[in-house]
């Protein structure tokens, strides 16, 4: 898309400078929220906290303009720059699949790949090195299982 | 608490527009960084690279601040334990990551540009976080 000149030899697809430009994105925000807010820019947790299921202390206009802002920055980002690619699964059964695991397993594991993954892991957190661990392990695995079985999409 | 909504809102805008350049909006694209036997796709570990350094700077500020810009006091988690809870909901969270492509922040962001398959879901994704917690304590 914007440098599609800087590619990785053996990987044509990959976007190594999007990629690295929206990763810091992500993390200034993160930052926004931590040293503006004094909070963790968990959106599993925001979410829970916005939608009811789950009453932390964090102020609910907070957890709730967090994640419209999440809805807001790709909108606007699609409006300035195009459409954004996205292939999604080929049928609303692995969206319904996917998410029930996902709702499910963040709660319980107090968080996803902004949480621990991003937030936790630099700060060398114990927990959230193996929660990121356990689950790009896990990721891993199911896809090799669903390639497997003649699934891949 | 208004200065503090705009920044909230802020922080969302700011990460919804980083996933949205990073291509972390593709299901197929976090798929492909799970294939590692397969086609794989390194982008997320350049995303995921960019965040780490940006928050491992933010922390060590952090430290030095004794409280945040906007608040009178930092609200950080302080579990400490390597409990089941953590790695089975951790390996749960990886199984429906790789089977939908979707972790919750694409997802929800996804509202913005594909809306029937990020609601179908979000939707999927708010029961299950509604039925963890049926999950005894303990």
């Amino acid at each position: 898309m914007i440098a599609e000149i800087l590619t990785i030899p053996g990987f044509p697809d990959a976007q190594p400078v999007e990629g690295l430009l929206g990763g810091l994105m992500i993390g200034g925000a993160a930052a926004i929220m931590l040293l503006g807010l004094g909070r963790i820019a968990g959106v599993s947790g925001m979410l829970a906290r916005a939608s009811g299921v789950e009453r932390t202390e964090t102020p609910w206009p907070i957890a709730m303009l967090f994640v419209i802002g999440l809805v807001v920055g790709a909108g606007l980002f699609s409006a300035v720059a195009g459409p954004i690619e996205a292939s999604f699964p080929p049928g609303y059964g692995w969206l319904v699949a996917g998410g029930l695991a996902v709702g499910f397993g963040t709660r319980l594991g107090s968080g996803c790949t902004s949480g621990h993954g991003v937030c936790g892991m630099s700060r060398l957190s114990p927990r959230s090195l193996v929660a990121t661990a356990t689950f790009i392990v896990a990721g891993v695995v199911t896809v090799a299982i669903v390639n497997a079985a003649g699934a891949a999409w | 608490m208004v200065m503090r909504a705009l920044l909230a809102l802020l922080s969302g805008a700011l990460f919804g527009g980083g996933l949205a350049l990073s291509g972390m909006m593709n299901p197929a694209r976090v798929r492909g960084f799970l294939d590692i036997f397969g086609a794989w796709d390194p982008t997320l570990a350049f995303v995921m690279g960019g965040a780490v350094i940006v928050m491992a700077i933010a922390w060590a500020v952090q430290t030095r601040m004794g409280r945040p810009a906007l608040d009178v006091q930092f609200h950080l988690p302080g579990t400490r334990d390597l409990d089941p809870r953590l790695i089975g909901g951790s390996a749960l969270f990886g199984i429906g990551w790789a089977l939908a492509g979707l972790c919750p922040g694409p997802a929800i962001a996804s509202l913005a540009t594909q809306l029937v398959p990020a609601a179908i879901f979000v939707a999927a994704m708010l029961a299950g976080m509604l039925l963890m917690r049926l999950v005894p304590r303990g």
